[in-house]
């Protein structure tokens, strides 16, 4: 087992999920079997193949310094549960 | 008692000087109006993709060369994930494993000789939003106007020794960015952001002790009284045989200490990960070398000029090139005028002193290098005395103006001729047979005073030096 139930508790709060304390097994046999099928991969040698950072080869696609209006702000906050037409509003952080 | 000696590293946050975000075409201004420059990408809508703005790539390019960076022909974006309302995706798209730039220094003149301080890596990422607090209600307001502007981010090695090697460093860094044009180096309004990494050990102890991470310095002078009081707690904790707990602070400038921030007590896990949303930035040769060749005179090497080609002391050639544009008002003015000592005279004190109260820059003074030059001149060739010189300045500092021809309007030129002045001197001494009687007696520095009450008769414009010869004439 590399994952526990507190590592399991401890992944989810970081997401902020709250999880039915019953499921915590569960989810950590879960979380075990995607670690153990990704350890097939340490079967291959790699050594001398550089590491790759992601499945998409093409070069690098850069895009002008140009500004443009794509929105409004009303579109931008409307889709807020709260807004005062200028600001988000959220429950106060400090 | 132990001697202890301090260790800091900072982490500079500076925001580049684009027109449009990092990964979006919303504008950067700053001062708009809350959240109008926000769109899908930069407010975190599903399924849109970051573009990444070239220019980000060239300035941090730029500021890599700028330190020695070495800089890396591949580099990669990753999320570092935590939850905060001014962040909408929940994670900040920055740079982890593979940074643009490692490897640089910066070189700093200071009073005891030439430093070294070694910079770790420079990476690209994008700012977050700003909140307000209500101090009324139970609400905070987000606006998302600077979600996405572009930073980089530099970070020093542990290799200052005390606040004034940190901000010695400080200013260097900034003056290196605005030489470069990538960054304005406003620290109040946020363009250029410190943070310091600071902790003590015994002298001559290889280890490093616990460290305190220092935030919310807004000047160089709080950066400095900051560390300063920073250094003086952990000292007074190993002094009582208690230890320094690995914390972030903030600074309270108002009260000049630093305190444990609240509300993060839960330790930051960042998860970081490749974001698979954005390819690895493959640097052509082509373009660095391009930029190499785009880099400006950087302050170091042209303070080293200002001496040699100048012959101006090694304090003037610093407070000169410090910025960009006040260098170059020098140069322009030496240029015209070729009196480089006295041009560097008037800029260290009525220019920069008006500069600042004013809060204009070089650039923008309507009293140009050229007018600078004239006036200098004019008091050298004995047009005008230098306390007109001085009222000229402060007349035609706003407006701007050829002083030659505004001393001809006014009828400022100073009076040399000694027919004129003797008139002027005898009137002064009749009035004040007093102090003639008492300067004749022996109080030589009544002398001073003779030559005020003439210089006012004259309205400031007789020439200091003739009337000195009249005076000592009449009264030996």
């Amino acid at each position: 087992m590399k994952i526990g139930p507190e590592e399991v508790a401890r992944i989810a709060a970081l997401a902020r999920l709250e999880i039915d304390p019953a499921k915590v097994g569960q989810f950590a046999e879960q979380f075990n079997d995607i670690l153990d099928y990704m350890d097939k991969l340490s079967e291959v040698d790699t050594e001398g193949v550089e590491p790759m950072y992601g499945p998409v080869e093409h070069a690098t696609v850069l895009r002008c310094d140009r500004t443009a209006r794509d929105c409004s702000r009303d579109e931008v906050l409307s889709n807020a549960p709260e807004n005062d037409g200028r600001f988000f509003i959220v429950p106060r952080i400090v | 008692m132990a001697r202890y000696e301090a260790v800091i590293g900072l982490e500079v946050h500076a925001q580049l000087g684009t027109e449009s975000k990092i990964f979006c075409s919303c504008s950067t201004r700053f001062g708009d109006e809350p959240n109008s420059n926000v769109c899908p990408v930069c407010s975190g809508m599903p399924g849109v993709l970051p573009v990444l703005n070239e220019k980000v790539v060239e300035y941090a390019v730029k500021m890599g060369l700028a330190v020695d960076c070495r800089i890396n022909g591949k580099s990669v974006f990753a999320r570092k994930n935590y939850f905060y309302p001014d962040l909408p995706k929940g994670y900040q798209i920055s740079q982890f494993e593979e940074p643009l730039c490692e490897h640089g220094r910066v070189v700093v003149e200071m009073e005891g000789g030439t430093k070294s301080f070694g910079i770790t890596r420079i990476h690209m990422e994008e700012d977050a939003g700003k909140s307000i607090h209500s101090p009324a209600e139970n609400v905070s307001y987000v606006d998302l106007n600077r979600t996405g502007v572009p930073l980089i981010e530099i970070v020093s090695e542990p290799d200052m020794r005390s606040p004034e090697d940190a901000v010695a460093y400080l200013k260097e860094l900034r003056s290196i960015l605005v030489y470069l044009g990538v960054c304005d180096g406003n620290m109040e309004e946020g363009s250029f952001r410190c943070d310091a990494n600071v902790s003590i050990r015994p002298l001559g102890q290889e280890e490093l002790g616990t460290r305190a991470e220092l935030k919310n310095m807004n000047s160089f002078r709080h950066v400095q009284k900051a560390l300063e009081y920073e250094i003086a707690r952990q000292i007074d904790l190993l002094e009582d045989g208690e230890a320094v707990v690995q914390e972030t602070r903030l600074y309270d400038a108002d009260k000049g200490v630093t305190q444990p921030m609240r509300g993060k007590e839960e330790a930051h896990d960042y998860r970081y990960f490749p974001d698979p949303d954005l390819v690895p930035l493959v640097l052509d040769p082509a373009w660095v070398d391009k930029w190499r060749g785009e880099l400006p005179e950087l302050p170091g090497p042209r303070r080293g000029r200002f001496e040699s080609r100048y012959g101006l002391p090694a304090y003037d050639a610093g407070v000169l090139t410090a910025e960009r544009e006040v260098a170059d008002y020098f140069e322009a003015a030496v240029a015209e005028y070729g009196e480089p000592k006295k041009i560097s005279n008037w800029i260290m004190t009525d220019l920069l002193r008006q500069l600042s109260q004013t809060g204009l820059g070089a650039s923008e003074c309507a009293f140009g290098p050229k007018s600078l030059a004239g006036l200098v001149r004019m008091v050298d060739e004995g047009a005008i005395s230098q306390k007109i010189a001085k009222d000229v300045f402060l007349e035609l500092f706003e407006t701007g103006g050829d002083p030659e021809a505004y001393v001809r309007e006014k009828g400022l030129t100073q009076i040399s001729d000694t027919s004129a002045l003797e008139a002027a001197v005898d009137r002064v001494l009749s009035e004040n047979p007093k102090e003639v009687e008492a300067f004749r007696a022996g109080k030589k520095k009544l002398m001073a005073f003779f030559v005020g009450q003439v210089m006012r008769k004259t309205k400031g414009q007789a020439n200091p030096a003739v009337v000195n010869e009249l005076l000592a004439r009449r009264l030996g």
